[in-house]
């Protein structure tokens, strides 16, 4: 039997908020346990929650960033259940009026496709504490720095038919966020957390299948390694003639694979109610009008963008505009020198391999747009020809020169052009090659032109890498060929 | 000293009668005397009050005294004090030591004023007699087999037996009102948002609110004019002005249009009470009011629709005493959920435990919406019943309770505990304002007129109760015990 895949993903997003969703005490990563988490977080007696206003106003950005309703009054619920790490025995959620509305996403797929997931709805929430396991000797640590952390919860239709299209979309969910400045997208923080709705159907058939929710699927790599067990657990299960139960699944990353955490019969009753210690979230088109006209351009207004008036191809255009700073820079890379297509070239090929080498962001690029945008100028008006070009790459990479030019003076990389300094050369190697020029003038015509490489390469040597190579080769053969 | 109101013992203090140091020191001599008849207060903080009795004395010397610096009060041992352990009168927080103070503590603070320490109540607030609490029942300086009334019995009896000049108390369902009215004196219940809730240990948080319990509607007026205020820290509390609730004590009752409630008037009120009321709103009648009766349609779905809400919204509140962080922990727990359970079986009450109960239930799936639902809906129609109401009376006035306080021990069954609220219920479930003023006595025991206004209509309120205590002397009686034991 042919089988269908339907996925729907609900992303946990970290916003940049520099307090807490209902507190004042800081959110930054990596602080001593407990030292980031005041009275409020703590749910000591007697406290009470005030809502962060920015954390609305980043809920309101993304939800125009994917076209969605906002809604005019949402209401913050709490859902009842008891874990050591959630301090007030209820974490403080949107359950029934969420801040924002439907709305949808573009994907694009390797292939360079698009297709539309839409977004059922994204709330705003507070983050539990953390559980530590390790190092209490059979006690649990509990540390309370995350408690309070604002999330919104960004929950999809099931319209994803395949892994790939999963991962396509977390991507497009990931920069729309970083793009926005909304959350660091940090997975590796936990920045972004992901839990997977998986379930699989008989091609052609339009009711759902039975679902599995994958939990802690913290990478782009995990949603579709978890995926992809999680359908073949299913597909076999169900041609093995059994049949797939509504139940809660935890991924493990070491094992690759998905294990059975709570069915639907344990399922908590979280008792949702509206919290009475908070104000229904009111809010006026002003508002709106006022976040909407922040916005910056969003990756598929850039990724349009640059296939239409720069003429990148389609691939190009979706990796470049991916990432805002990868396509902020480009976009600096490419005014500075004025041509797209080697802006892109560069800004992909050496300096994402030498990012890559070095793990660096490309916010922390030791180049500069601006001094890569120049080095591109100085090949495009032939001042330096591709091998030098790389050396000056390597050399103000290395911090070895404020400027291109300042590297190609320094260097004496700028290229020979003047013909009689190049003849020189030219003279010089074929009085210091008898016996090879014999060689080239002994064979056959066809032979030949492999055998000026020879010429080539010293002249080159002798121009220390510098001399025009187009004009190196025409003037060798012009000259070999008057020898014959 | 005792015998003086509030405001008498400030003009006293600021014309250099006595100092707050002596005042204060009296006071506490009056608690160490007697309290071990009533058991008012749960912690009495005598050191820390003969310090900052200290600080107002100094203050006052160098003419930075404020209108109450130096006035000693008591507070319900619900408010969070930093330094203090703040039991909210359960075992569950014997041992918790707030690190931290209560916004209503921070303004009494920064107004002078000294607390001579902190009152009993029922457990979390739920109860109406006081029985509740771990540390044992309040008794009723007027009767000492009767009780005070709750959920702050502590501060009323207090009050009452002139242990300390006034008390703060917290009413979520007539907890300031219905014990200001066992024990004779005068307990105003502010409207919902007027006083900030943080600090204030919560039961039902769209209920609960705080308000002074005192000798007079004149010191209640100077001690909303304290607490009262927006506060950044509660988001339900309401950014409007604090009028000067003392300015218009005096202004004349003529014209004053006063609507008695016919469904306070019915079945279950005590007879004796309900001509304790009739004389008083004729001494209203002598000053100038007019008097009709009027109809709160919705007032006997009040007590149920509380049932459902307050308890509901307690279940989530309480939820954070679970033995892990503060509070009561039990013994060698042997995992988790054991942990859990018997942290929670052994530090909470049976009243507190029949509430998360109920709470836990009306939440519960498939319960939702016949329940939590409903209830909110019908709370809608009671303070719908209230708006029409005022439409065309300034006033209503009625009983505080159906009797007057009954014996300890008398109420076994929870629900007749829960009709003794039926009167004062319904005005947490619409916001408003309320007070209670002394209007009498039945067998000994005092009664209590209930006056209610519009939202934020505290100082007509408190104008019509001054009034009435400038006619009669109900509120200066005291009982005997204030003499005898003190």
């Amino acid at each position: 039997m042919q089988w269908e895949t339907v996925i729907g993903l609900e992303v946990h997003v970290q916003l940049a908020t520099r307090s807490k969703i209902f507190s004042g005490a800081s959110t930054a990563f990596g602080a001593e346990p407990n030292t980031q988490a005041c009275a409020v977080d703590l749910g000591l007696p007697g406290v009470l929650p005030v809502l962060n206003e920015q954390a609305v106003a980043m809920a309101v950005q993304f939800g125009l960033a994917v076209h969605a309703d906002i809604a005019e009054v949402s209401v913050f619920d709490r859902k009842n259940y008891f874990y050591p790490d959630l301090p007030k025995g209820y974490q403080t959620s949107q359950m029934y009026h969420p801040i924002v509305g439907p709305g949808e996403v573009e994907i694009t797929l390797e292939d360079g496709s698009t297709k539309r997931i839409r977004i059922h709805h994204a709330h705003l929430e507070e983050d539990a504490g953390k559980s530590l396991h390790e190092d209490f000797h059979g006690m649990t640590g509990i540390d309370l720095n995350r408690a309070g952390t604002p999330l919104l919860e960004i929950v999809s239709e099931p319209d994803m038919r395949s892994a790939k299209e999963a991962a396509a979309y977390l991507k497009a969910i990931h920069s729309i966020v970083t793009y926005l400045g909304i959350s660091d997208g940090n997975m590796a923080e936990g920045s972004m957390r992901c839990d997977v709705n998986v379930s699989v159907r008989p091609k052609g058939q339009e009711a759902f299948g039975t679902r599995a929710e994958i939990k802690n699927v913290n990478s782009f790599r995990f949603v579709e390694r978890a995926i992809a067990f999680e359908v073949e657990r299913q597909i076999e299960l169900i041609e093995d003639g059994g049949s797939v139960v509504q139940e809660t699944r935890l991924f493990d990353p070491d094992r690759d694979e998905t294990r059975s955490m709570r069915t639907k019969e344990e399922a908590n009753d979280y008792r949702y109610f509206p919290c009475p210690d908070l104000l229904p979230v009111v809010l006026d088109q002003a508002y709106l009008d006022h976040l909407r006209g922040q916005l910056p351009e969003l990756p598929a207004d850039k990724r349009e963008r640059f296939q239409n008036e720069l003429g990148l191809s389609a691939y190009d255009a979706n990796v470049i505009s991916a990432s805002r700073d990868m396509a902020e820079f480009f976009e600096a890379v490419h005014s500075e020198c004025g041509d797209a297509k080697q802006a892109a070239n560069w800004v992909q090929g050496e300096l994402s391999g030498a990012l890559n080498r070095e793990s660096l962001s490309i916010a922390n690029s030791p180049i500069s747009a601006r001094q890569l945008g120049e080095l591109i100028s100085r090949v495009l008006d032939d001042t330096i020809n591709g091998k030098a070009a790389k050396e000056v790459f390597q050399a103000l990479w290395n911090g070895q020169g404020e400027s291109a030019d300042e590297v190609i003076e320094a260097k004496g990389l700028k290229q020979v052009t003047d013909t009689g300094a190049i003849e020189a050369m030219i003279d010089q190697v074929i009085a210091d090659s008898p016996a090879q020029v014999a060689q080239y003038r002994d064979s056959e015509p066809e032979k030949r032109g492999k055998m000026i490489g020879y010429f080539v390469g010293q002249v080159m040597k002798a121009s220390r890498g510098t001399a025009n190579p187009q004009q190196v080769n025409g003037l060798l053969k012009e000259k070999l060929d008057a020898l014959l | 000293m005792y015998e003086k109101t509030l405001t008498q013992l400030a003009a006293a203090l600021k014309s250099g009668e006595f100092s707050s140091r002596e005042l204060t020191a009296h006071y506490l001599q009056r608690i160490e005397k007697a309290d071990g008849h009533l058991n008012s207060f749960i912690s009495v903080t005598a050191e820390q009050a003969l310090q900052q009795a200290e600080v107002a004395d100094n203050a006052r010397a160098s003419g930075n005294a404020g209108r109450l610096a130096g006035i000693p009060l008591a507070l319900k041992d619900i408010f969070c004090t930093q330094g203090v352990k703040t039991s909210c009168g359960s075992k569950m927080l014997d041992n918790f030591i707030a690190p931290y103070n209560a916004t209503v503590v921070e303004k009494l603070n920064a107004a002078g004023t000294i607390s001579l320490g902190k009152t009993n109540m029922d457990e979390f607030a739920m109860g109406s007699s006081n029985e509740s609490s771990y540390y044992g029942p309040v008794k009723n300086p007027w009767d000492l087999t009767a009780v005070p009334g709750g959920s702050s019995g502590g501060s009323a009896a207090a009050v009452a037996a002139g242990l300390v000049p006034a008390a703060m108390g917290t009413d979520t369902g007539g907890s300031i009102r219905q014990p200001a009215a066992f024990c004779g004196i005068t307990g105003l219940k502010p409207t919902y948002g007027r006083v900030s809730r943080f600090g204030i240990i919560a039961y039902a948080s769209s209920l609960d609110q705080a308000g002074p319990l005192a000798r007079s509607a004149e010191d209640c007026a100077h001690l909303l004019g304290v607490i009262a205020g927006h506060d950044g820290r509660d988001s339900t509390s309401v950014a409007r002005g604090v009028p000067d609730y003392v300015e218009g004590l005096n202004a004349p009752l003529s014209g004053l249009k006063i609507g008695l409630p016919k469904e306070y008037f019915g079945d279950g009120l005590d007879p004796e009470v309900e001509k304790a009321v009739r004389e008083a709103v004729k001494v209203y009648e002598s000053l100038g009011a007019t008097v009709r009766e009027v109809s709160l349609p919705h007032t006997h779905y009040a007590i149920p629709a509380y049932y459902v809400i307050a308890p509901a919204e307690a279940s989530s509140n309480l939820s954070r005493y679970d033995g892990v962080r503060f509070g009561h922990r039990c013994d060698n727990p042997s995992d988790l959920i054991d942990l859990y359970k018997r942290s929670r079986e052994e530090g909470f009450g049976e009243e507190v435990k029949r509430r998360i109960l109920i709470g836990t239930h009306t939440l519960s799936e498939g319960f939702f919406d016949a329940y939590y639902t409903k209830a909110q809906q019908v709370r809608r129609l009671i303070r719908q019943d209230f708006l029409d109401a005022f439409e065309d009376v300034d006033v209503l006035m009625g009983p505080a309770s159906p009797t007057p306080a009954f014996d300890l021990g008398a109420k076994k069954d929870p629900v007749s505990m829960y009709l003794q609220d039926i009167y004062t219920i319904a005005v947490n479930l619409a916001g408003i304002p309320g007070i209670s003023v002394p209007a009498g006595f039945v067998g000994g025991r005092p009664v209590g007129l209930q006056i209610l206004g519009t939202h934020f209509a505290e100082a007509q309120l408190l104008n019509v109760a001054h009034q009435f205590q400038q006619a009669t002397d109900w509120h200066l009686q005291r009982p005997a015990f204030a003499e005898e034991y003190a």
